[in-house]
Order: C-alpha cells, then structure tokens, then sequence
C-alpha cells in the first residue's frame, strides 16, 4: 500500500519506513514557529521546562505581526519579552518592526519554509506552508515551548482527504474563491483532524501566492493540515529563496484516502462567505444588495504582491465609495517595497484608501480597522466568527481581493466585473 | 490534565451549555489577547457568547457544547480563561484539534461524548471521572461513558501536562 506525501513526510521525520493515519508519533521538527500573542506564552513554558538553550536557534521564527508596531502597553510588553528573548538565544530569525510580516506571508517569501519540511507553528494559519509542500500545522504555546526545548512533537498522523479540482477558472476567480468554495461544500468541521490534499488542473494552474491563499485556510475546514505537492510553479518559486535543502515528496497511486472530493471548477463564479461562518458561502450573484462600511485588503490570506495587484487594477481611477473605508495593508515589508516600486501605493491612496505598515491589526481586531457595533465590512481575510474584526455584532463577509476592490468602489458588495469594463 | 483527574477521582458541578461551533474568539476575544494573565483571561471568559458566564461560573462547574468545540485560533487562551474561570473540565461531541491538544497540554480536563451532550440540560449537575470518562447526569439519572483518550495522551495526562512530560524526558524534572 502506498503512502500520501503527509505520510511520507511524517514517516521521514520520525525515523520510520512508514506510518499510519491515527498513530501517534513524534516527530524531528524543522522548523518552530510563534507570534507576539502566543511566543510570550511558549517563553513562560518553556523557562519551566528546565534547559536553557532552545534546540537549534536557526529552527526557531519569531514574527511580531499581531498588535505591531505596539498598540499600546501591554502588547510592547509582549513584543519586549520575546525580543529579549530572541536575543538571549541568538534567535536570528527573528522579525520585527521594519522587516517584519505577517508570519505566514513572510516566512515563504525569506525562503524559510521548504518542500518536505515538518514545520509546527503556535498559530492556526501555520497549516499556509503545506502550498509549498511542507507539512505544517498549528499547535498552542505549550507545543511550542517544548518543540523549542526537545525539537521534537507528538503528532497524530492525519488521514488525507483528496480534493481534485478540474477546469479552468474563470478570469475573476482566484484561490480564495476555491477554497471559500470548498470550505462552503464540507463545512467548518468537514476535514476535522485530517489533511487536505489539493491536486488537480485547477490547482496546478495556480500561482504559489494563490496556492499560499488555499492552503492558508484549510483550518477553516478544520483541518490539521493542508498541502500541495511540489511542482515546476513550487520549484520556480523556490529558486532564490530557499534557504534548506528540499525534499521532494508526492503522494503514491496507490495511497490511501479517506475520501476524494472532484470538482469541476471552471463554471466557479467569486465567492463570498457570509457571517458568522467561513461556511457560509454563496456565489457573489446570489449575495444581494449589501452595502459595507468597511474594506479590508490584507492579511496572511491575502496580504500578498499578487492580492495588491488585483485590486489596484481595478481601484486604478476610481475613487472609494463615499461613506466607505478601504484599508489595504501589504502583508510583508518586502510586499510594501514592490507595491510602492510598482506605483499600486499611489493607486491606492489615489483611490482614497488607507495603506498602512504590515500588521495583522484589522483581521483579528486589535487594532488599525476595528468595527463599531452594527458595522459590515468585507475582507479578504479568512475567519468571519462573532467579534472577530471588533465588536460581537460587526458583520464580517469574506471575499477575494478583486471582489474587495469592486466593493470598495460601489460601496456594496460588488462583481469585479461592473468595474472592470475599463481594465485592460 | 490536573494530576486531580488523574488521580480517578469523579468531580461534580453544574453544567454550562453551549451550541456548536464555539470558535476562540467566542472563549476569549483576540482583543485580550494582549495579556496572557490567566486571572485577566478568565474575567472574559466566552464574554461575546454569554457576558454574564463568566460572573456566573462557579468552581467546579463544568461546560458541555456542541462539535467542533474551540474551532479557530490556535490561542492557548482559550484552554487558560476556561481553567482559570474555575470551570473543571470540557465535554464536546468533538473537539477543534488545537483546542484538543492545547487543553491536554495546559491540563484542562475534556472528553468527547456526543450522547452526554445530547442529554445534558444547562444547569443538570453532573459528575464526571475524566480519566476513566465515567458521566452521571445526577439530575436525570443518566450515565454515559465518552470515548477514551489515546494511550500516549493519557501519559501526558499522567504526567499533569506536556512540561511535565517533556521534563521526564529530558531528565530535568526535579
Ligand atoms: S493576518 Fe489574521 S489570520 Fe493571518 S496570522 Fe494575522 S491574525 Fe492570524
């Protein structure tokens, strides 16, 4: 019987010529992961534990991007504590204000994350790095604090549900309305503890910033992970960049699936996930008349060069709707850059939106963009639970950044097609 | 897990209902999350699904909800507000699979038991054994037996918790 590239990798990471879905076993670890949020909490454990070195100072990433640059005191304290600790342990993967992003953005574009790697994450959207054919997955702080001790972590090993999407997508479909797709077919537990292994034309089809966008939300199906095998796009992508060695991994013929999703995606209109559920799903036609207060354009879903593009070609002379905000928020430093080189900042703040330094700030609430009570707004982000963006009765709606532009420019949610008549 | 529950001694306390799908925003809204106090967690504790929960939680107590218990973040808050609120153990049909691990790791109690949550009603007092996952519905005279954790699980539970676990291992534990 053969195995599926998550087996494969997990076998190769824990010492075994094979391993079975529903195993418990532990895992050498390339890579450990942990935010402003949740690295303070790994510390505290970690200081518990009783070694005083973290296992290798070269595996360990530190991204302040949740409350940074600081809101206010209590998340500078945060930020302080693992800043000071990166230093004591020679952490050099370590990323702060100024050449810090959103980790799950950031952490592919250095180069760090590689095909074949065992990368566990204090943080949901950990499961991103599977585009390039990593398995990854997000664990707590108390996982992290003894990876950063041992190495190592427990890992079940997931059963694999296949997703094979055929077809070509239409010209304003993108990877999130695939996976907004999927996540409406299954459902917020559809893929509880399992890896998603999406295959496919469709799939292949797509660039490695919207590969990034489909696998950063197989948490929402409740996956454990999610993963593409590596393919000319991963390997092109990695050229300049990675910074380990790759092993190449894909699933046999013969593997085993727990299930197989097919889909013919070619008929796929944008999707948009309605409150309160990344679930709720519908094709934009049948959304109605909703007008937004709010746009977001960022995030580790997307916050990405490509994501920015989208949306300045069509926000390129137009103006925000009157009464709407439209923050954009590249996602890395380096997407900043080559925004501004490319002119699509001037685009942006031309068109009356707000572009600000990256930070997760608006997706999670916590600062730069929080919603009032009784505010809507829509966002390229990927969770939409009560109080996610601010206050509990905030509606949050979910969409891809062409979607985002057109709404911002209508002031409702909008097709990209009504604005697009003059883009070339 | 507390080394209390370990320790195979049954705890009872009043059950606290919830629906399906509580994700982390609902157990501890992100924007508390520039604390990591268990204390200050536990003062808002599922604050946007029931404000008055927290006021109202007595020691003991338990929470019963619906599948998917915990979907969302990976926030280790969660597990903590809910233990530093006083509550002494979760039971879900299922259970989001960081919620899952973080709660064995952070030694909050949990059992997966779909039958139980069908029966319990809030406030039935309840009595649970989280180590054999033994429950009583004392209101109702009901007794249900959950799905028992992984063997390797239960090490950790026997431990009280990863750090303690991973101090065994190490040979650090004092
Ligand atoms: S952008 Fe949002 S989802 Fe992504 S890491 Fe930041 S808070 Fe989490």
């Amino acid at each position: 019987m053969g195995m599926t590239i998550t087996e494969k990798i997990l076998a190769a990471h824990a010492g075994r010529p094979a391993v079975e879905p529903g195993e418990i076993v532990t895992c050498k670890v390339d890579l450990v992961l942990g935010n402003d949020v949740t690295a303070p909490v790994a510390i505290k454990e970690f200081r518990k534990i009783g070694v005083d070195r973290v296992f290798d100072p070269e595996r360990v990433a530190l991204v302040a991007s949740h409350f940074a640059p600081n809101k206010d005191i209590a998340a500078a304290t945060q930020a302080k504590e693992m800043r000071d600790f990166a230093r004591e342990q020679g952490i050099r993967h370590h990323y702060d204000v100024g050449d810090m992003g959103i980790e799950h953005a950031l952490l592919p574009e250095k180069g760090l994350t590689v095909p074949g790697q065992v990368i566990i994450g204090a943080d949901s959207h950990t499961c991103t790095y599977g585009a390039v054919g990593a398995f990854s997955t997000g664990v707590g702080s108390t996982d992290m604090a003894a990876a950063m001790a041992t190495g190592t972590a427990w890992l079940k090993v997931p059963e694999t549900h296949r997703f094979v999407l055929r077809g070509k997508l239409g010209r304003w479909v993108s990877g999130k309305d695939l996976i907004l797709y999927l996540i409406g077919q299954i459902g917020v537990d559809g893929a509880l503890y399992a890896a998603m292994e999406f295959d496919g034309p469709a799939i292949r089809s797509l660039s490695m910033e919207a590969r990034l966008t489909v696998t950063n939300m197989a948490i929402e199906a409740g996956a454990k992970s999610g993963i593409i095998s590596p393919d000319e796009v991963t390997l092109a992508y990695l050229r300049k960049r990675a910074q380990y060695p790759l092993r190449l991994y894909r699933s046999d013929d013969d593997a085993r699936f727990a299930r197989t999703y097919e889909f013919d995606v070619s008929r796929l209109e944008p999707q948009v996930a309605l409150p309160f559920m990344p679930e709720n799903t519908r094709p934009i036609s049948e959304v109605g008349d909703v007008p937004v207060d709010q746009v977001f354009i960022g995030s580790c879903t997307n916050g990405r060069i490509e994501d920015l593009r989208i949306a300045a070609s069509l926000l390129k002379g137009n103006k925000v709707h009157d009464g709407v905000r439209c923050l954009v928020i590249p996602a890395t430093q380096g997407v900043y850059l080559q925004a501004m080189r490319e002119g699509l900042l001037e685009v942006f703040l031309e068109a009356g939106a707000a572009v600000s330094t990256p930070t997760c700030g608006a997706c999670l609430g916590g600062h730069m963009g929080v919603l009032a009570e009784g505010e809507r707004c829509l966002s390229t982000t990927n969770r939409n639970f009560p109080g996610r963006m601010g206050h509990p009765k905030a509606e949050v709606y979910l969409a891809s950044p062409a979607v985002a532009a057109a709404t911002a420019i209508t002031g409702r949610i909008a097709h990209p097609e009504e604005v697009a008549r003059h883009v070339a | 897990m507390s080394p209390e529950a370990g320790r195979s001694e049954p705890l009872r306390g009043r059950a606290h209902t919830f629906g399906e799908n509580i994700d982390t925003d609902r157990i501890i809204p992100a924007r508390y999350l520039t604390r990591h106090d268990p204390a200050f967690l536990a003062q808002h504790c599922m604050e946007d699904e029931d404000p008055t929960f927290a006021s109202r939680v007595q020691a003991g107590d338990f929470i019963v909800a619906g599948p998917n218990f915990g979907c969302g973040s990976s926030r280790e808050h969660a597990p903590i507000s809910i233990k530093a609120a006083g509550v002494a153990g979760v039971i879900a049909p299922t259970f989001a699979r960081i919620f899952f691990r973080n709660a064995i790791n952070t030694g909050l109690p949990i059992l997966e038991c779909p039958e139980a949550v069908a029966g319990i009603e809030p406030g039935d007092d309840l009595e649970v054994d989280f180590a054999t996952g033994a429950i009583r519905n004392l209101t109702r005279g009901v007794e249900y037996q959950a799905r028992p954790l992984p063997e390797f699980v239960l090490e950790i539970v026997a431990a009280g918790g990863l750090i303690p676990y991973v101090r065994r291992q190490l040979g650090t534990a004092s």
